[in-house]
């Protein structure tokens, strides 16, 4: 069942009067996910706006040549499919339930005339754009630009151990994948990219807890092309 | 206890979104407090770090390198 406190807390709802968000709430539509089902599937036609209840969605695309790259995880009160559902063209990019997933969603024909109806549903969605708009700007900038793989590949030389760690068995180094996001000034989505690179290139092998170094030429060679 | 996400329960909200997304049945929320309840299942995917907002849970990497790298030096 649709619930009113629930919804008030949704960012694209954020500031309606309870006589607004009763209004809303006739509209709005609750559907449960599956671990690993496809909510909505990119390229499709956008049927509506989805608010996230419990659960995690990780907003995903495809290259051509089939690659994965994840834009994001999103947590309950997070939207998603909101700017196919604005602009009316397809999705760009999959929504997939990480966990057992409940979500609201309100129908695009709704969405519009509600937007209509309580101004204030446009100024939040506005905020919200222009906040994602931003942080794919930075993704842009870390995938283009500059060349993040080679960073990594930089800071895990900076991070192998040296022979004499090796032969005493010293503690080594660890890392998580935020850690190595922040010590290369990126993100942590790129970080996961960046080291299957690697992985392709044989420089390295991910193996459970583990990073392993096979080629520190290779790795090198990589690191230098920044 | 390498091998397992690392929770710092100082940090922890009690969300349970971690234990939501595991799905090996790892993580437990236990007086409203994630941890590390199931041993010997988890694959390291790291999934339970990704999603924590509060930055509670840490998956960390060692890195080594293969021994051969040190040898005619
Ligand atoms: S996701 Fe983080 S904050 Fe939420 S229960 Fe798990 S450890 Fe705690
Ligand atoms: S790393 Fe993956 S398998 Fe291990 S506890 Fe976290 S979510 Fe579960």
């Amino acid at each position: 069942m649709v619930d009113i406190d629930s919804l008030k807390n949704m960012p694209y709802l954020l500031g309606l009067e309870t006589d607004e968000l009763e209004d809303v709430m006739r509209s709005v539509f609750e559907k449960s996910a599956e671990r690993n089902e496809i909510i909505v599937h990119e390229d499709e036609p956008a049927q509506a706006l989805f608010f996230i209840v419990s659960g995690a969605v990780k907003v995903q695309k495809t290259s051509s040549e089939g690659k994965e790259q994840i834009l994001g995880i999103l947590r309950p009160g997070d939207a998603f499919n909101d700017v196919a559902v604005f602009d009316g063209k397809p999705a760009p990019a999959s929504a997939i339930a990480m966990s057992k997933v409940t979500v609201y969603g309100l129908n695009r024909t709704d969405i519009v005339t509600l937007t209509v109806r309580h101004p204030k549903i446009a100024m939040n969605a506005i905020q919200i754009l222009a906040a994602s708009v931003r942080r794919y700007i930075s993704l842009v900038e870390d995938l283009s630009f500059r060349n993040v793989t080679s960073r990594v590949a930089k800071l895990l030389l900076q991070y192998a151990p040296d022979q004499a760690q090796v032969e005493e068995a010293q503690a080594r180094p660890r890392l998580t994948q935020q850690d190595m996001a922040g010590l290369v000034g990126t993100s942590r989505e790129v970080v996961g990219r960046s080291l299957k690179a690697l992985e392709e290139e044989g420089a390295i092998r991910v193996d459970r807890h583990r990073i392993a170094i096979l080629d520190k030429d290779v790795l090198e060679e990589i690191s230098a092309e920044d | 206890m390498l091998d397992y996400p690392q929770i710092n329960q100082e940090y922890c909200n009690g969300c349970g979104l971690c234990v939501m997304v595991c799905s090996n049945g790892v993580l437990a929320l236990v007086h409203n407090i994630a941890m590390v309840y199931s041993m010997g299942t988890c694959v390291y995917c790291t999934n339970c770090e990704a999603v924590c907002e509060a930055g509670a849970i840490r998956c960390p990497y060692e890195i080594t390198i293969e021994y051969k790298h040190f040898l005619n030096l």
